[in-house]
């Protein structure tokens, strides 16, 4: 097994607010390992961004604070960073492409300026010629046409699927090792999104950077990811290679949401919705968080009261569950498997 | 035209299009207007427009405020030409023609004062006076407001705390009475200390304006999306911030000029502004008080400095809608 590149222990995300404690991240772990793409899924408020962006140090502090946890990159404790060193890294490093780009690009600044100074911040000395240079390879690389010209734009002048290109681009000014994608297309209409995935693709082929993909669209998971978490309520509730996931999913929740989606290779009258709401993060369901929702739970006392730990399942060495009954689920496959049963896809 | 040989291609679309407009308007030619650029395989060449272009025609557009600068370029101008323009120097006395009033002949086209000095010289001279005033105290008050507000607004908190309790307290002192307290302690001075003294008050709207621009700002994903390429706080906000803010900025700095130009002629005007014999508008008005009969006294210097400050507001008007569309109200 190679050496993880960022490696997170017992992350625990809260934020203050006036009606108490919004326990956004619940002591998660997880592994990134050099070149691979991870999807990590989940619902508004699943706590998948914030357990991203609070390693970066991006969540606004206070409110927000982490309790406790480790975060691992290249070998620093990411969370115990001063400020400034972790500013080094932010950028350059890690790089961070964000949801909405109709407003992550500064109005008023030239969009190759705005790409240029992603490089000048972590390498002033280079020659302002050779920035240049290099913002229009970027832009050409993610397919921005004519990118002598668009560099003198503005971003008012960009479509939004420019302007997320070019976003990309800007993330992988500096080469990163890491890069993370928070829900990249989910602000752009579907012809785009197929673009932009694409250009996602290109992009990661050609830095070999890793990426960790956050979505809620399971569709871009299978399309992209080699590995997938699933969250709901802050913490993670089933992990495994994408394969496993799709075809012999043990966890209820991660059931559910596919149930949720439409199979277009057949007619369905009706979608099967999760029924219920996403859990209140301040006041969470005593025992499994998913419990009140659950159609294995059906009252279970232990559902009820004790929280479920995370396990290994059946589906090969890295599929775990959180769920104290994934082994019923054995032999379920869910409604994405394909139709020959296979014994896990890895 | 030339036929198309991809015609597929949302190219060739293009250019059927700008073909069949080119037969319905007289004298378009797509190739002359350098809408088909056979060269440039987009075939989109069209110019944009930045910002301030349509900043600028907006500007340009607005009548009173154009209006405004023409008056003020003439007037400023001959302030800032004054020892070429002015027919005589402002203390240059001619005994012979006392508080002669306005004639063409001995060229005392505003008259003379009580000892004979050319009044229009004078006012020539009050003009260069005021606005080195107007534009220093428009300068460094704009200075002070700007990085008072943005620290505030950017770092919130406690900072932001101290930092509008200060500018509150600025805010609530009577300027005035401040003002002529510090004249009396310090005595008459020069144009530039009157001017330093006008600036410690004029930055306080300014910082608000700013801190409440910057409040909003900094929430922006573009500030968020900086702050993950790694760029430090300073670069935020002076880089990516700030220019956003210029609008309100640039108006509220022109605006502040008229209001500083005001107040030191009030100063003066009540003898406790700039020693003369330099001459500022307001102490030129405040000798017509000797002379009530001298009309010449007080209305020369009094026409100037409300053209002064009335063009100035138009052209901070105008400087607002252009700047910022989305606030402009509806003009009769």
């Amino acid at each position: 097994m190679p050496e993880p590149l960022l490696s997170i222990r017992n992350l625990v995300v809260e934020f203050r607010t006036e009606d108490g404690i919004v326990h956004a991240v619940d002591d998660i772990s997880y592994d990134v390992f050099p070149g691979e793409t991870l999807g990590i899924v989940g619902e508004s408020g699943s706590g998948k961004s914030v357990s991203t962006m609070s390693i970066l140090g991006l969540i606004p502090q206070p409110p927000g604070r982490i309790a406790s946890g480790t975060a691992l990159f290249k070998g620093k404790d990411l969370i115990k960073m001063k400020k400034r060193e972790l500013r080094r890294f932010r950028g350059d490093e890690l790089a961070m492409v964000f949801q909405d780009p109709m407003t992550s690009l500064n109005p008023v600044l030239k969009v190759g300026y705005q790409l240029g100074e992603a490089i000048k911040t972590h390498y002033p000395k280079v020659p302002d010629d050779e920035v240049e240079k290099r913002v229009v390879e970027l832009l050409r690389m993610v397919g921005v046409p004519n990118p002598d010209q668009r560099y003198n734009q503005y971003p008012h002048e960009f479509s939004g699927g420019m302007r997320q290109r070019a976003m990309i681009a800007m993330s992988i000014a500096n080469s990163p090792s890491l890069l993370i994608a928070d829900e990249p297309t989910t602000a752009l209409d579907v012809t785009i999104q197929a673009q932009v995935l694409e250009v996602l693709k290109t992009v990661q082929a050609e830095t070999e950077a890793a990426t960790i993909l956050i979505t809620h669209d399971l569709g871009i998971v299978a399309e992209l990811c080699d590995r997938v978490l699933v969250m709901y309520g802050g913490k993670i509730v089933e992990h495994g290679d994408v394969h496993t996931i799709f075809q012999n999913p043990r966890h209820p929740y991660t059931i559910g949401l596919m149930d949720s989606l439409p199979k277009l290779t057949e007619d369905e009258e009706w979608l099967r919705p999760i029924p219920g709401q996403p859990p209140s993060l301040i006041n969470r369901p005593s025992g499994c968080a998913f419990h009140p929702r659950c159609f294995l739970a059906q009252g279970r006392v232990r559902c009820r009261e004790e929280v479920p730990a995370l396990r290994a399942a059946d589906g090969g060495t890295d599929h775990g569950s959180a769920c104290h009954f994934a082994e019923e689920l054995i032999g379920r496959h869910s409604k994405f498997a394909e139709p020959v049963p296979a014994g896990g896809g890895s | 035209m030339t036929e198309p040989t991809t015609p597929d291609t949302p190219l060739h679309l293009q250019k059927h299009l700008i073909d069949q407009a080119s037969t319905l308007g007289d004298g378009f030619d797509p190739a002359l207007s350098g809408l088909v650029d056979p060269t440039v395989d987009a075939g989109l060449e069209l110019q944009a427009r930045s910002q301030w272009s349509y900043a600028r025609s907006r500007f340009l557009r607005h009548r009173l405020a154009m209006i405004g600068l023409v008056v003020l370029v003439i007037i400023f101008g001959a302030g800032i030409f004054a020892n070429l323009i002015a027919p005589y120097s402002f203390e240059e006395i001619d005994l012979t023609n006392v508080l002669q009033a306005p004639t063409t002949t001995a060229h005392h086209f505003f008259g003379t004062d009580e000892i004979g000095r050319d009044y229009l010289s004078r006012v020539i001279y009050g003009i260069r006076t005021s606005l080195e005033v107007g534009v220093f105290v428009g300068f460094a008050s704009t200075l002070i407001g700007v990085f008072v507000g943005s620290i505030s607004g950017y770092y919130g908190g406690w900072i932001d705390n101290i930092l509008m309790r200060i500018t509150d307290l600025v805010l609530t002192l009577p300027a005035l009475a401040i003002l002529l307290t510090a004249a009396a302690l310090l005595g008459q001075g020069s144009q530039w200390r009157v001017s330093i003294i006008l600036a410690l008050f004029y930055w306080t709207t300014l910082a608000r304006i700013v801190r409440g621009v910057f409040l909003s700002l900094r929430e922006k994903e573009y500030v968020e999306a900086a702050k993950a390429a790694g760029s430090g706080d300073l670069r935020i906000m002076f880089r990516h911030i700030l220019p956003n803010t210029l609008g309100p900025i640039v108006v509220s700095a022109s605006l502040t000029v008229g209001a500083a130009i005001i107040l030191e002629a009030v100063l003066s005007f009540l003898g406790f502004g700039i020693k003369p014999p330099i001459p500022s508008l307001g102490s030129l008005i405040a000798s017509g008080q000797q002379f009530p009969q001298k009309w010449w006294i007080t209305v020369f210097p009094g026409l100037v400095l409300l053209s002064i400050v009335m063009a100035i507001n138009f052209v901070g008007d105008g400087l607002r809608d252009a700047l910022d569309p989305q606030q402009r109200r509806v003009r009769a």
